[in-house]
């Protein structure tokens, strides 16, 4: 199973001491806790990709790259790329390249966006979100598997003999995530290309993922990529923790009742009590991320939400230490001895790669 | 059979719920004894709307509230009349349904006010409303002022004859039993396939 964090790219004031960021010292802070997450143990560092304030990430393969040639095993990865309104065409160039770069440290994960006023900004428009997110990935995942395409459709110019440069690395193109967190039409994305379906419930309540992973489960089986219960399932989770849980609570407050989105909403108490939040104790957190797999099912990764809200980067590398020191051993240890037999890791460039040249020798 | 009623009164005791009361028991008495009745009283989620409406999402209780109004026969939603409309507590109740959650519902509306002079709330704010939810909303709406109440001068029997009318109309409705059980989109998926051909 594979660790990892997620950011949002957020410049967001900390309410306890007014302390706006810059952009730049956003950015450099994304780098230092994408660093730090390879430091203290983690597998994966995602970040989003935003094209408007007050968010800075809006060119996430420039940032990866550079991450890349600081890190030797993390896996770098998007939360989410905008399949919608980037020309999958960039995409797959885009891709393939931080591959080559990054020796296959790899994958990506799709999603739509949910701001109105992106579409037109990028010439699309948000009413046709997910047939968008349809023909463009369908574009993407032939750009990746064919040398030479000829291709046309409703959104982009049509193709003719064209070929996406660099070619995947080793010819196996980066293993895709689609994010979804209420649409059934990307679950059965996901399931018809067998790829992995990430289900973003940091800020909903269990039951209504529960409907959406299992549906992507069911369909997963029915195109034949394996069983249900092989399906390569992601989920977020959103935790701050101090050794104390009092402390852990006193602390995050401030920033939870201030926070962009669900700020001066329900209490710290009452939203823990109806998401995955946990704040507390890394023993609470813990507990409350195994109970993930009672509800989901086994699952292959994980991925947190630990800089946002205006948190001091100093307070998010603390967290990064408690996650990665205390949190993260003790539940690889626990959802191994708990996982089912023959449920799959989430695949890598080194298994597929593995795979391709089982298929072709 | 199983109706809702949905009441925005914010005092206690209410005349909007009163009112409320009048009309389901009309009601029940077309439609015999097996009939049960779910009063939600907004008042009690008044805090857990506005963390919806911020949040995204509502908490145990709303949540049973929302089921109990999407999955009932019939809907009896009463609310006061504040600055010529509906209160902001009826308002934010119907913003946090799924658009689609009482396509199709027999809803019978009542409101409440000083004066009768914003009687024709019911229908420039309430009917439309319910319009936009492609509900079907009975024709007679049922508007009591003080002056229905028994206050001097009051004539309370055009308020009776009304709330009869309107309960002929509503319970004739729910019998006909017209509401299309709704499409569940996780369990009835579109294939692929189909996504597909309508994308490209």
């Amino acid at each position: 199973m594979q660790f990892g964090i997620f950011s949002v790219g957020d410049v967001t004031p900390d309410p306890t001491t007014g302390h706006e960021p810059t952009e730049h010292e956003r950015i450099k802070a994304m780098v230092t806790i994408a660093r730090k997450a390879e430091e203290v143990g983690l597998d994966v560092f995602a970040t989003g990709e935003h094209h408007n304030p007050p968010f800075v990430p809006s060119s996430p393969t420039t940032m990866l790259g550079y991450v890349a040639a600081k890190t030797d095993r993390l896996i770098l990865s998007t939360s989410t790329t905008l399949i919608t309104t980037n020309d999958p065409v960039k995409i797959a160039e885009d891709f393939a390249m931080l591959q080559h770069i990054a020796d296959g440290r790899v994958d990506l994960m799709m999603g739509r966006g949910n701001t109105g006023p992106v579409y037109p900004w990028f010439g699309q428009d948000i009413r046709q979100g997910i047939p968008l997110a349809i023909e463009n990935y369908a574009l993407l995942h032939r750009l990746w598997r064919e040398d030479v395409v000829d291709w046309q459709g409703k959104f982009r110019t049509p193709l003719q003999g064209f070929t996406s440069t660099p070619r995947p690395l080793d010819d196996v193109p980066p293993f895709v995530w689609h994010g979804s967190i209420r649409s059934p039409e990307i679950a059965e994305q996901a399931a018809y290309y067998g790829d992995g379906f990430f289900a973003n419930n940091i800020f909903w309540p269990v039951g209504h993922f529960q409907r959406l992973i299992e549906l992507y489960r069911r369909r997963f089986e029915h195109y034949g990529h394996g069983t249900a219960e092989q399906a390569i399932v992601g989920l977020g989770g959103q935790v701050f923790m101090r050794k104390n849980s009092q402390d852990a609570i006193r602390e995050f407050r401030p920033y939870f009742d201030n926070a962009p989105v669900y700020g001066h909403g329900p209490s710290l108490e009452d939203f823990m009590a109806q998401t995955p939040l946990t704040v507390g104790s890394p023993q609470q957190v813990i507990e409350r991320t195994l109970e993930f797999r009672d509800y989901f099912g086994d699952y292959q990764r994980q991925l947190f939400l630990m800089d946002h809200a205006g948190l001091p980067l100093k307070t998010v590398l603390e967290q990064l230490d408690l996650l990665g020191e205390e949190v993260v051993p003790v539940l690889r240890k626990e959802f191994a001895a708990l996982r089912a037999p023959g449920v799959p890791d989430a695949p890598t460039h080194a298994s597929l790669k593995a795979t391709r040249e089982l298929v072709t020798s | 059979m199983r109706i809702a009623v949905v009441t925005a009164g914010l005092s206690n005791p209410s005349s909007t719920r009163v009112l409320a009361d009048e009309l389901a028991a009309a009601t029940r008495r077309r439609l015999g004894g097996a009939v049960e009745v779910d009063v939600i009283e907004l008042r009690e989620h008044a805090h857990a709307l506005v963390d919806n409406l911020l949040a995204g999402f509502p908490n145990a209780a709303l949540k049973h509230a929302i089921e109990q109004v999407g999955s009932a026969d019939g809907l009896i939603a009463v609310t006061p009349i504040f600055t010529a409309s509906y209160n902001a507590l009826f308002k934010a109740f119907f913003d946090v349904l799924d658009k689609d959650a009482i396509v199709g519902l027999p809803v019978l509306i009542g409101a409440t006010g000083g004066s009768e002079r914003h009687s024709l709330a019911l229908d420039h704010a309430l009917r439309p409303l319910f319009g936009y939810l492609r509900a079907v909303v009975v024709p007679t709406g049922v508007y009591a002022a003080s002056a229905d109440f028994g206050a001097r001068g009051g004539d309370t029997a055009g308020l009776a004859v009304r709330i009869e009318r309107a309960a002929d109309e509503f319970a004739a409705l729910i019998r006909a039993d017209l509401r299309k059980p709704l499409d569940d989109p996780y369990a009835d998926v579109v294939p692929f396939e189909a996504l597909l051909n309508n994308a490209g």
